[in-house]
């Protein structure tokens, strides 16, 4: 069976390691967060300038002035730091941020991500997505294998504007892990229960099967 | 005023000056640290053709956004516009000019603007729509566009407390792009909850120094919270 929205941020979760610094897209990549393993260390960072966010505020510690990258009303975890726009992504853009996770559209075998615009249906720009797909070396994509009416997600060559080019190399589908080298979607583990028959006639893109596919555990 | 006191007493005056065509730089993420009242003054001003560079537009009814309703806003230098219907229907029926720019480059766009950088490469955007137009080169192997700066005839910034010098305390995440703002208007305007007098504040604690900052007036805030997200398993009594 397809994996939920929460068993795809528990998959993506096991990937953590203890001191990572991390930084979550909007929509699944933020329910990681709710699925750190036991024993392991790590500081989220919002990209409006917080190492270290934490949970959402009670009544009494609600505070307009500490919000995250989607808006929403935060707090900050002990051993946190706060700065400027600028200072935030100098640690995107240089390479200082372990892990990203974010959402997408479309990607394709070439490494491309596109996340941030349909023409002449959904402009509402990138935020900091082109910042992070372009600074960090160990991305994360999570999405739908194929959209609702079953066309593929996972292509040749993206048709919609690009957010990044040659920079996903891992991504995470509600059917599949698969990671993308030499031009190529590799199948690493599957969904429990999903066939490898399934993903590969959802998958537009080449897709090397490999003689034995893992279910992974969630 | 005198010598390096930047104090103003009304917004007329630290908004005089600001005329038809002009580009202003916003600092604020959202609705969090931005200057409402610099932005109530602009509107009722009434000038027009105005160039904003801010990484949103505000929503409808607040922030940015109220410079919407009446046309004031000629063209936006942004990186996410996604909460807002009425900029959204400028921007598809072409009434509105959008540049839309991945938020680390605008940042570093005014930051650069303020430290009499030109220009800079950024590997963000390469291969993309940003890229269009734009010069690119490689470094070691990674492709890098060269973005340019932005510097502004306004700058209007949201600070938590100031001295009469304009030496600047930000607090928490409203912090965002108002440093950045700060160094990139000609005329640098900041609105802040405090003005304590100079020697107050720790000198060692100042984010924005007052070299900066040309006026300086005391405002009270809204604060409106966009997207208020509570705690549940932490609050006791179970309301929202």
């Amino acid at each position: 069976m397809a994996l939920s929205r929460q068993q795809i941020a528990m998959r993506v979760a096991q990937e953590l390691k203890d001191g990572y610094y991390v930084n979550l897209g909007i929509g699944i990549p933020t329910l990681v967060a709710n699925y750190v393993p036991d024993g392991i260390e790590v500081m989220l960072q919002s990209e409006n300038g917080l190492l270290g966010m934490g949970q959402f505020p009670t009544e009494q510690e609600l505070d307009a002035d500490m919000i995250n990258a989607g808006k929403q009303t935060v707090t900050a975890i002990t051993g946190a730091s706060i700065f400027d726009s600028a200072e935030s992504f100098a640690m995107i853009r240089g390479g200082h941020v372990d892990l990203t996770v974010l959402g997408a559209f479309e990607v394709d075998v070439e490494g491309n991500i596109a996340s941030y615009m349909i023409p002449d249906k959904l402009i509402k720009g990138m935020g900091g997505a082109m910042d992070l797909v372009a600074g960090a070396d160990n991305i994360i994509v999570t999405m739908t294998h194929a959209s609702k009416h079953g066309e593929s997600k996972l292509l040749t060559e993206c048709s919609l504007p690009l957010t990044g080019k040659g920079c996903i190399k891992k991504v995470l589908t509600d059917l599949a892990f698969i990671e993308i080298k030499d031009g190529k979607f590799h199948l690493l583990e599957r969904a429990p229960g999903v066939s490898v028959d399934e993903i590969v006639r959802l998958t537009a893109g080449e897709l090397v099967v490999p003689e034995h596919v893992p279910e992974m555990t969630v | 005023m005198a010598g390096f006191d930047k104090v103003v007493s009304s917004y007329e005056q630290a908004m005089a000056g600001l005329e038809d065509n002009m580009t202003v730089i916003a600092g604020g993420f959202g609705l969090c640290g931005i200057p409402e009242n610099l932005i109530a003054e602009i509107k009722r001003k009434k000038t027009k053709g105005l160039t904003l560079v801010s990484n949103n537009c505000g929503v409808d009814d607040f922030g940015l956004g109220v410079l919407l309703g009446d046309r004031q806003i000629k063209k936006i230098i942004a990186s996410y516009v996604g909460e807002n219907a009425e900029f959204e229907r400028q921007m598809m029926s072409g009434e509105l000019e959008v540049e839309l720019t991945p938020q680390g480059t605008l940042a570093e766009k005014m930051r650069a603007g303020g430290a009499g950088i030109p220009a800079f490469y950024t590997a963000t955007g390469y291969g993309t729509p940003v890229a269009e137009g734009k010069e690119s080169r490689e470094f070691d192997g990674r492709h890098y566009i060269l973005e340019e700066s932005i510097k502004g005839d306004f700058a209007i910034v949201k600070a938590w407390k100031a001295d009469r010098y304009g030496n600047l305390v930000f607090r928490k995440t409203a912090r965002n792009f108002n440093p950045m703002a700060a160094t990139a208007g000609k005329i640098t305007v900041v609105e802040v909850e405090e003005i304590v007098e100079p020697g107050q504040l720790d000198p060692d604690q100042i984010h924005t120094p007052g070299i900066y900052v040309d006026r300086l007036i005391q405002g009270s805030f809204e604060k409106r919270i966009e997207q208020r997200t509570i705690n549940q398993s932490a609050t006791t009594n179970g309301d929202k």
